[in-house]
């Protein structure tokens, strides 16, 4: 008796559509980038290649866990390839190192160091929390500071030199097998096996968690909330600077842990080496589909969106090119992937 | 292109003065939907002219109109004397009408001087701007409004009252000869209103026309010539000041005596005195909006708070939701002090508060039963969400209030107007608040929802629960409160507990 005219509409099929466009988009991305290395070239499309792309991407994706929760909303965090690089270098900072490596650090027991370290990268998660929220700066000028402070604090420590020891639990996370996938035997009867390094598996976990903290938990529900409309999220009376503040150190504990088996990965801890992580951390999320607006995406995005990436970055290498080109097509990729991200964000609206 | 300030049209025709403005017999539908029916307006030169009437009553369509930003209607409007059919607002300023808003268009951070000249800066040669001139330009033009300022001083430091003015000489330095002024009081405060009076009868002296439109009844009485009174799209009375006091111009605004009395027009209160307060606020007070607000809500009542646009309504929700910072005067709630810092605690708290604007309060993209379950989420779940529980919940609300349609799952986005406004209250009933702030509930729905909204309020109000209700429409107020408080820039004017309340008694204690 008492319903508008214009409420009586049921389920809208197209809407349905539109919003899982914003995964289809990113997947078929992906399909039509396997399918074009596999047919062009004779080397991407092995077993051992496949393990090797995921390996290649599972430091960036520890980072792009956190970054997703940052994103969802509608806030950036800049800071996450310095916050790993200066976090890395504390905990070789933390490490006896050989003598030949000049640095005058504290040489401290594995676990002792591994906690400091973690706290260390708690720290600079609670002072972007605290700048954000009691202070009021903007997260893109916040975490920008924090990226150079970050940066003043690796370049401090290792003072350009190299370290090379880490304690020994994050030397078998970051660079150890954890076990291997036979492949059969080759013709001189040898076994054949491709290694699956623990990277991978840390990786897998952070997005298991990442995932079911999103979707299963009420910090996941008002992280979409804040994300989604933040001022009806306060008008409901969810705590949105606790929110924030939260995301912020979710992220600055997974650059951190990332930073920490990235040096193990690496085998040494410098400065600088993590100056690409950030450009693939952010364009992860957001190729796969993952709002920069917050509100909408996920940990499957970011997902699809590290392997449109990792198979970009590594289909490119199996191909006779110019490698100087290769910078340049790889910017291309990426640009047209974010053209369809808006695209897909735009027909959203529409219907 | 600058005008001498006393460039007065003067034209005398048979010793009668042409009017600066002329319609006759202006109509304008929006789709079907009557906004002006055969209406007739003038203004002469030198005259300031008082317009009035409720909200959707048809003023700003006829101010739309003479600025030209409808340029389709039926009917003559003549400029000057010469017909004119203005295609855009750059017309109607090339003309000589210009229009100063109640949201004031001045940039905070430039100094006066460029307020002034936004937009056309003097340039010498070159395309250099000429800052001297323009300085010296500006100081002369808003003394002639009776301000001695520094051209160099930034707008955003000045009071509310001289930003106006200076906007009032932007429009004045276009070479409007017509100029409309809307709701330009409802900011001020009285020594603001004084001198704005001061510059306006200045300009009226120098054979300006005036368009006044307010809501400030007195405003209007003492500044205006002659006062027009729009009811219904239709214009009902234009006379003369001196045959005009409050009460007869009430009575032409709502139709007093006519056979249109219909729901909300008048009410009999019945507070509940002897019952002691829930929620106590006390001389609530932020230094701009807020002078010194006091009420008490009680359990079981609906109090009813009605006062017009900018009057701190707005201000007032939020302070008491922990939303708005207020600098003196205190909250309690049952006794203890109940200064919220943040939604979250208020919530906590059991307050629960309903904006005026559902896109403040509503998630579009996600499906009804998020919408309605993100205020319980702590009550039903520890750690993990259970979406089962939520979908059930959602689904006994939309049946409780007759949501339409019924589904948890589809976006919200796709519901209409009014039934998002019952998600958005099925929010809060989710968890019973104690006190439920519901600001401007039925605005902007149509008549069904409307009665829905209100028995659902009614039959809350019956279980106990304190409700506040905030409305700059008369009719809320009156059809849902058992106590009534009337809010006038920041500080209460009135209360009403008991008898019968027209809404003529609202609009002339606001």
């Amino acid at each position: 008796m008492s319903s508008a005219p214009t409420a009586d509409k049921g389920f809208n099929p197209k809407q349905v559509f539109a919003d899982k466009l914003r995964t289809i988009a990113p997947l078929l991305t992906l399909v039509a980038l396997v399918v074009f290395f596999s047919s062009t070239t004779t080397t991407f499309a092995t077993m051992d290649n496949a393990v090797n792309i995921i390996r290649q991407m599972s430091i960036t994706g520890i980072i792009a866990v956190g970054l997703t929760f940052v994103i969802l909303t509608a806030e950036i965090d800049l800071s996450v390839a310095a916050v790993a690089n200066a976090v890395g270098i504390t905990v070789a900072y933390f490490t006896l190192q050989p003598d030949y490596v000049n640095i005058a650090n504290i040489p401290l027991n594995g676990w002792i160091a591994i906690v400091l370290t973690l706290l260390s990268a708690l720290a600079f998660g609670l002072i972007t929390a605290f700048g954000m929220t009691k202070i009021g700066i903007p997260s893109f000028i916040m975490t920008l500071a924090i990226m150079q402070i970050a940066n003043g604090v690796s370049a401090l420590l290792v003072r350009g030199q190299i370290a090379y020891i880490y304690p020994d639990f994050i030397t078998t996370l970051g660079s150890k097998t954890a076990f291997q996938i036979p492949l059969g035997v080759d013709e001189a009867g040898k076994a054949l096996f491709i290694p699956v390094g623990w990277t991978i598996i840390v990786c897998l976990l952070f997005f298991i968690v990442g995932h079911f903290v999103l979707t299963y938990t009420r910090f996941g529900r008002y992280v979409y909330m804040v994300g989604g409309n933040r001022e009806a999220a306060e008008f409901s009376g969810v705590n949105v600077k606790l929110i924030i503040g939260s995301v912020m150190v979710i992220s600055a504990l997974c650059s951190g842990i990332a930073g920490m088996l990235g040096v193990a990965y690496f085998g040494s801890a410098q400065q600088n080496q993590f100056d690409t992580y950030l450009l693939d951390a952010i364009a992860a999320v957001v190729v796969g589909g993952t709002s920069l607006f917050g509100g909408k995406g996920g940990i499957g995005n970011t997902i699809i969106g590290l392997l449109v990436l990792g198979v970009v970055n590594n289909g490119l290498d199996h191909i006779q090119m110019d490698s100087f080109q290769k910078i340049l097509i790889r910017g291309l990729i990426l640009l047209a992937a974010l053209v369809i991200n808006v695209y897909v964000e735009k027909f959203r609206e529409r219907v | 292109m600058i005008q001498p300030l006393a460039d007065a049209t003067q034209d005398t025709i048979n010793g009668e003065q042409s009017p600066l403005i002329e319609l006759t017999d202006v109509s304008k539908s929006f789709g079907g939907v009557v906004a002006l029916e055969h209406v007739d307006f003038s203004v002469r030169p030198g005259e300031i002219h008082g317009l009035v009437g409720e909200n959707g009553a048809g003023k700003s369509t006829l101010m739309k109109i003479i600025a030209g930003v409808h340029a389709s209607y039926e009917g003559e409007m003549r400029v000057e004397g010469k017909p004119v059919q203005f295609r855009s607002a750059r017309d109607a300023i090339a003309a000589g009408i210009g229009m100063v808003h109640q949201e004031l268009s001045v940039v905070p951070d430039l100094t006066v001087a460029e307020n002034v000249f936004l937009g056309v800066q003097p340039v010498k040669a070159g395309g250099i701007i000429d800052w001297s001139g323009m300085k010296s330009q500006a100081r002369g033009l808003i003394a002639s409004l009776g301000l001695d300022l520094d051209p160099n001083t930034r707008v955003g430091s000045l009071p509310v009252g001289v930003q106006q003015l200076i906007e009032l000489s932007r429009v004045l330095f276009s070479g409007a000869r017509t100029i409309i002024l809307d709701e330009p009081t409802s900011a001020l405060s009285p020594p603001e209103v004084a001198r704005l009076f001061v510059a306006l009868r200045k300009l009226r002296a120098e054979g300006k026309g005036l368009i006044f439109i307010s809501h400030f009844l007195d405003d209007v009485l003492e500044i205006s010539d002659r006062v027009t009174v729009f009811r219904n799209s239709r214009r009902v009375a234009t006379e003369p000041r001196a045959s005009l006091d409050k009460d007869k111009i009430i009575g032409h605004m709502i139709g007093r005596g006519s056979a249109e009395m219909h729901m909300g027009e008048t009410a009999t209160l019945n507070a509940r005195r002897d019952e002691p307060a829930l929620l106590t606020a006390r001389d609530i007070a932020d230094g701009r909006s807020l002078n010194g607000v006091s009420v008490e809500l009680k359990r079981g009542e609906i109090t009813g708070m009605y006062g017009f646009m900018g009057s701190g309504l707005v201000e007032f929700a939020r302070a008491l939701f922990g939303r708005h910072g207020f600098t003196r005067g205190d909250i309690t709630l049952e006794g203890k002090p109940a200064h919220f810092r943040s939604t979250a605690a208020a919530r906590k708290a059991g307050l629960a508060f309903v904006p005026e604007n559902r896109g403040m309060m509503l998630f579009r993209t996600e499906p009804v039963y998020k919408n309605v379950s993100i205020a319980m989420l702590d009550r039903i779940h520890k750690l993990l969400l259970k979406p089962q529980e939520e979908r059930a919940v959602a689904k006994h609300h939309i049946k409780d209030l007759q949501i339409r349609p019924p589904l948890t799952d589809i976006p919200l986005g796709s519901l209409s107007g009014g039934n998002q406004q019952k998600v958005a209250l099925a929010k809060w009933l989710t968890n019973m608040p104690k006190i439920l702030i519901l600001s401007e509930p039925t605005r902007g729905m149509d008549v069904g929802a409307k009665e829905d909204v209100i028995r659902i309020i009614k039959t809350l109000r019956d279980k106990g629960v304190s409700i506040l209700v905030l409305s700059t429409e008369p009719e809320t107020i009156l059809t849902l409160a058992d106590k009534i408080y009337v809010l006038k820039r920041g500080v209460v004017v009135s209360e009403m507990n008991a008898g019968t309340v027209t809404k003529s008694d609202l609009l002339a204690a606001a």
